[in-house]
């Protein structure tokens, strides 16, 4: 190869490359995308996890709803109150009270205290377990099953099984609802983190039958929603429930409840 | 016609691109843990593919080989073609994004991320090189790269149904994760050598 070879083959190559870079530079102009600097801002202010509690598709998708004025300032439940003001200020506008909300597991009903009627030995997963006889092996069809499949879908990693119950850990909780999908029996719900009386059973079957199959069951004996004096608690469907709005945590009802299932 | 038919089913099923040519492994093992991502990419890389395989021939036939430039009398410069290959999918890979972001927000969205890891995707290059190799023309040359991503785009969804359903399985501790993704892909590659009676 001579010497002109070489250079021919370093102009055509750099030649390609020259065209490339300003082809390029001018696509970059011509495609070039508006993108609002508060987007921009946003996004930097969100948390970045993209676990899509907001409903939108990560937080990209949320900043540019937000922008749009689609969403809520407020509207990442994982960021919480401060993420909202800062949005608030880029936005211009008032954050408004943002209630801190945490996963609650309405179900207490741990191995030793509800019963089972059968052993199970396969996948690892409440979906699959709910789709077993009588709803999987523990007796109470409301229950938690215990095998984990809500986390599994923490992407926190605030939701633990703890003898056969998923508890979840309060203050490491966003609220971002992943649990509350991924569970097949609808037990989790979202509840204020300030709320510190919470029923913590979901079985809608009457009082004796509850008795049967677990020793901590609501059995919708009415003794909370008696003895409530802000009238928070109503009970329907045979199971006691607790109006946050309403509920001044005075904790009159745990004091009364005779299974201690509210606390 | 008939060779044209040849050519696109060769090389998607007979050669698949990633179980019988070894090509694009990275992306194949990478992303296919869901099939609806494995999709995605797939997707994207039968879009990039199609395209470079177009504009790397345009470029072989009417640069690399021309003899009208200087210097280049009997295709002497048809070596040049793997880096200047590599520069004009890296620059086409980015165009394909931006033009994609501007025009078709839409399929922008879906492709994602898949769209700028395609550039590390050895398939493609793959393709345009094989292109040269086999003296295709033009529409040869397309027609081999549609059937070879489609190739691609069949056997990593494939790979992800079957690693979907693998995540219920016991596997013995020393084959969890990437072994018996390997494993799963030699076997898929012997049923694909099935299809080799077929041309």
């Amino acid at each position: 190869m001579s010497v002109t070879g070489i250079i021919i083959a370093a102009i055509i190559v750099g030649g390609t490359g020259l065209f490339i870079g300003v082809f390029l530079g001018f696509a970059g102009k011509k495609f070039a995308v508006e993108v609002d600097e508060r987007e921009e801002a946003i996004l930097g202010v969100l948390p970045g996890n993209n676990c899509g509690g907001c409903g939108y598709a990560g937080c990209s998708g949320l900043a540019s709803a937000i922008v749009k004025g689609e969403a809520e300032v407020g509207g990442c439940p994982v960021g919480g109150a401060p993420v909202a003001a800062k949005i608030g200020e880029i936005m211009g506008q008032e954050a408004g009270a943002q209630v801190h909300q945490v996963a609650f597991v309405k179900c207490a009903g741990t191995c030793d205290k509800a019963g089972q009627d059968y052993e199970y030995h396969g996948l690892g997963d409440c979906v699959m377990v709910n789709m077993m006889q009588n709803g999987g092996p523990k007796s109470c069809n409301y229950g938690c099953i215990g095998e984990g499949t809500c986390v599994k879908a923490c992407p926190f990693d605030a939701i633990h099984v703890v003898n056969g119950v998923a508890i979840v850990d309060k203050d490491a909780c966003k609220a971002c609802g992943k649990c509350i999908a991924a569970c097949p029996r609808k037990l989790i719900d979202l509840v204020p983190y300030e709320q510190k009386h919470l029923v913590q059973c979901n079985n809608k079957d009457k009082g004796k039958d509850v008795m049967k199959v677990c020793s901590v069951g609501c059995i919708g004996c009415k003794m909370c929603e008696k003895v409530c004096e802000a009238e928070a608690v109503k009970v329907l469907d045979n199971i006691s429930r607790i109006d946050p709005e309403k509920c001044t945590n005075c904790g009159a009802c745990a004091a009364k409840c005779p299974k201690k299932i509210i606390q | 016609m008939k060779e044209l038919l040849i050519i696109a089913i060769g090389s998607a099923l007979v050669n698949n691109v990633v179980l019988s040519q070894f090509l694009g492994i990275c992306p194949f093992l990478g992303v296919s843990k869901k099939v609806e991502t494995a999709a995605g990419m797939g997707g994207a890389v039968v879009f990039v593919i199609t395209i470079a395989s177009f504009v790397a021939g345009l470029i072989y036939k009417y640069i690399l080989v021309n003899p009208a430039i200087p210097g280049n009398g009997d295709g002497k410069l048809a070596y040049l073609q793997t880096i200047v290959f590599i520069l004009v999918i890296a620059c086409l890979v980015q165009f394909v994004e931006m033009f994609l972001k501007k025009g078709m927000p839409s399929l922008y969205q879906a492709l994602g991320v898949y769209l700028p890891l395609i550039t590390t995707n050895c398939a493609v290059l793959g393709v345009a090189l094989t292109n040269v190799q086999k003296e295709y023309s033009l529409l040869q040359g397309v027609l081999n790269g549609i059937g070879t991503s489609v190739g691609f785009l069949i056997a990593i969804v494939i790979l992800a149904g079957l690693r979907e359903k693998m995540e219920y399985n016991d596997i013995s501790e020393s084959f969890r994760g990437t072994p018996i993704v390997l494993i799963t892909s030699a076997l898929m590659a012997i049923a694909f050598f099935g299809f080799s009676g077929l041309i």
